[in-house]
């Protein structure tokens, strides 16, 4: 198993796909660049630079998934893909429903998302909350490079949309061009092993909506995504040092939820934590805390997430977004209870 | 009715524009030291449009400002300490360490930024039309790039301006590059042409020559005032900083090695990955990148600075004070700036 970075396995899995697959096409905003790897391997015609028109190309990429292409269209960031709801709200998401299910769009939209390196409330946003609401939509959101190529690789199969959530703490390319710029004078606070790791070649897919125990315990669950899932291992091995057994599960996908893994872990430890770097009401953890309702569950609870606008000033971003030891905190009050 | 060259103020032009360029130096340095966080966007290269265009600008009117905001805030008399503070996430910031470079707001100016491609255009229709609305005389001023003419929102702002007849004067910098894409590989048609086709009267201007900018938006900015409704500056000026500090297309020309050792492996695996087909086509492909960097790159060499370009307007000595005088108060502004930051911190 080689190794790779996150960043490395996604486009090593777009490019295993795209080499078996002739219908799956990438557009999108400074791709040729972005992608040069790809576009050298595939050409012009299947990794096609876009005008700024985020409106236009992600509406063009339903169409054309329509036609019978495989689309992966890039939202350089998900902030952007505001520009264009339209194609994903209005669009992507219904046609299933609104042809009677005798149409369907095998969608890929390709973002990044997510914070930590000062870039503030207009560029760092995370929104898995606010897309999963949509019906029809799946939403993904890998936390290491396995993940990231075997996500990557279930979104190229999906029959319909789903986005594919590239965390830009987690790839080297975009926490380089965005936050470092070259520069030794910054540092980040990036999970290593979140950014590289061992790699199963060929990559395989994972199963749509299903979640992985990352980390085994009895006291309480936390559920997270993406960065989050680390920032809860880092505080789940401190809680070890209190006496406290932490239970830590990577969902994998924010849409659909592993809702038999939530109930089962939550049933066992009874205590649940939800660690979201995404807003915290109306999201994640509110979903959570219904499918545990809806099970007759209830387990002490507690979410972090971020609350309101993610300040640019980097030392009250770093107190915004779920850091290991407010979830620490967090967690000792939950299993106080 | 054509003005004589005399009556533009080419001497308060000129020191705008040295401020400018003194201030985004200044955010440069401070940026590498590491103080700023996260991307930072430097309008080195638009110095004369900001100049150009603020300094026709009163009490009332407004500018909308995208990625590149800080020229036109700095020309348009917002507080430099208070710009540095932001910078640094001061909570006696500009916007108390929340906006940071790519959402600067200054209420008491009118002025507002945003890091969304695009969306200057209709936040400018918005006060242009509380203007209107109001009776106010105010107009508004929505700066952007080329880049930017390709957002749908922009193209809808172009046709509701003319509808409504807007005081709204819409500023296009093009300097041919959105990112790392050549606009015009992805830009269909004329964007001046475009604007007339949807009913905005447009201009073409070289925007590194400060005097040629303030003659295109006087007419520009007193069409709005009197009630004429909007128009389109098409201003030419240089991206000499690549789209961000650090920016890695830029890093190929100053650590050649450095980046060829990184970039280059990868390319070559997928040049020869298997199944090997279409080998002619991967390497035009190859080709086609190393074009896009030569032409930056040549880009960088010719193109021309507006300092440069506009300097010249005056006599040598004048325009060495000029630059001095300008040299001196960011200096001092910005220091003054770290020393309130230090002394809290």
């Amino acid at each position: 198993m080689p190794e790779m970075t996150y960043a490395q396995a996604i486009d090593h899995a777009l490019g295993q796909a795209m080499a078996e697959d002739p219908r799956i096409v990438v557009f999108g905003e400074d791709v040729v660049m972005l992608r040069r790897e790809l576009y050298v391997r595939f050409g012009p015609r299947r990794v096609r630079q876009t005008p700024i028109s985020e409106a236009a190309f992600l509406a063009m990429g339903v169409g054309a998934a329509m036609a019978g292409l495989r689309p992966v269209v890039e939202i350089m960031m998900v902030d952007f893909i505001a520009v264009a709801f339209d194609a994903l709200l209005n669009q992507a998401t219904k046609i299933r429903a609104f042809s009677g299910g005798k149409w369907n769009v095998p969608l890929v939209v390709r973002t990044s998302c997510g914070g930590g390196y000062g870039d503030g409330g207009q560029h760092e946003q995370c929104l898995w909350g606010l897309i999963s609401s949509m019906p029809g939509v799946s939403v993904a959101v890998p936390s290491n490079p396995q993940d990231a190529a075997s996500l990557m690789i279930s979104c190229l199969q999906s029959e319909d949309p789903v986005v594919f959530m590239e965390h830009k703490l987690l790839s080297d390319y975009w926490r380089d061009y965005l936050g470092g710029g070259s520069r030794k004078t910054v540092a980040f606070d990036v999970p290593e092993n979140g950014r590289i790791g061992k790699v199963e070649i060929p990559v395989k897919p994972f199963p749509p909506g299903k979640g992985k125990v990352v980390r085994k315990g009895e006291d309480l669950t936390m559920f997270s995504l993406g960065v989050g899932v680390h920032r809860c291992l880092e505080a789940a091995e401190r809680l070890e040092e209190k006496g406290i057994q932490a239970e830590v599960v990577d969902l994998r996908w924010a849409s659909p939820l592993d809702r038999e893994l939530i109930t089962s872990s939550a049933e066992r430890t009874g205590r649940v934590l939800v660690v979201d770097e995404d807003y915290s009401a109306y999201g994640l953890s509110g979903e959570i805390a219904a499918v545990l309702a809806e099970n007759g569950l209830r387990p002490a609870f507690g979410r972090l997430g971020t609350e309101g606008v993610i300040p640019y000033d980097v030392r009250r971003e770093a107190k915004v977004l779920p850091n290991a030891a407010r979830i620490e905190q967090a967690a000792l009050t939950l299993a106080s209870v | 009715m054509r003005m004589s060259a005399e009556t533009v103020p080419v001497e308060e032009l000129y020191r705008q524009m040295c401020r400018a360029r003194e201030f985004e130096m200044a955010l440069a340095r401070l940026w590498e030291k590491g103080l700023i966080s996260g991307e930072m966007h430097l309008g080195i290269g638009e110095e004369a449009v900001a100049a150009g265009v603020v300094a026709h600008l009163r009490e009332g009117d407004a500018i909308c400002l995208d990625h590149r905001s800080t020229p036109p805030l700095v020309a348009r008399g917002v507080d430099l300490e208070a710009l540095v503070l932001e910078m640094l996430g001061d909570p006696e910031g500009l916007c108390c360490g929340w906006g940071g470079h790519m959402h600067l707001f200054s209420r008491e100016h009118l002025a507002c930024s945003s890091g969304i491609v695009g969306s200057s255009a209709p936040l400018g229709l918005g006060f242009a039309l509380a203007s209107q609305y109001l009776e106010t005389g105010g107009v508004a001023v929505a700066f952007f790039g080329e880049g930017a003419m390709n957002q749908g929102m922009l193209l809808e702002s172009l046709n509701l301006a003319a509808a409504w007849r807007l005081p709204l004067v819409l500023v296009c910098k093009d300097n041919r590059w959105a990112i790392t894409t050549r606009s015009r590989t992805v830009t269909a048609g004329n964007l001046a042409r475009r604007a007339r086709s949807l009913g905005v009267p447009a201009r073409r201007v070289d925007g590194t020559r400060v005097d040629r900018v303030w003659r295109a938006a006087r007419w520009a900015v007193e069409r709005a005032r009197r009630g004429r409704g909007p128009s389109f500056l098409l201003a030419h000026c240089p991206r000499r900083e690549g789209h961000f500090l650090g920016d890695p297309m830029l890093r190929v020309y100053r650590d050649p090695l450095g980046q060829v050792l990184e970039i280059a492996p990868p390319l070559l695996r997928s040049l020869l990955a298997r199944p090997l087909s279409r080998l002619a086509s991967r390497v035009r492909c190859l080709g086609q990148i190393g074009a896009t960097l030569g032409a930056l790159g040549l880009e960088l060499l010719l193109e021309a600075d507006p300092l440069e370009r506009s300097g010249r307007l005056l006599e040598p000595s004048m325009r060495a004070r000029v630059e001095e005088e300008a040299r001196r108060e960011v200096e001092e502004k910005v220091m003054r700036a770290m020393e309130r930051r230090v002394s809290r911190a």
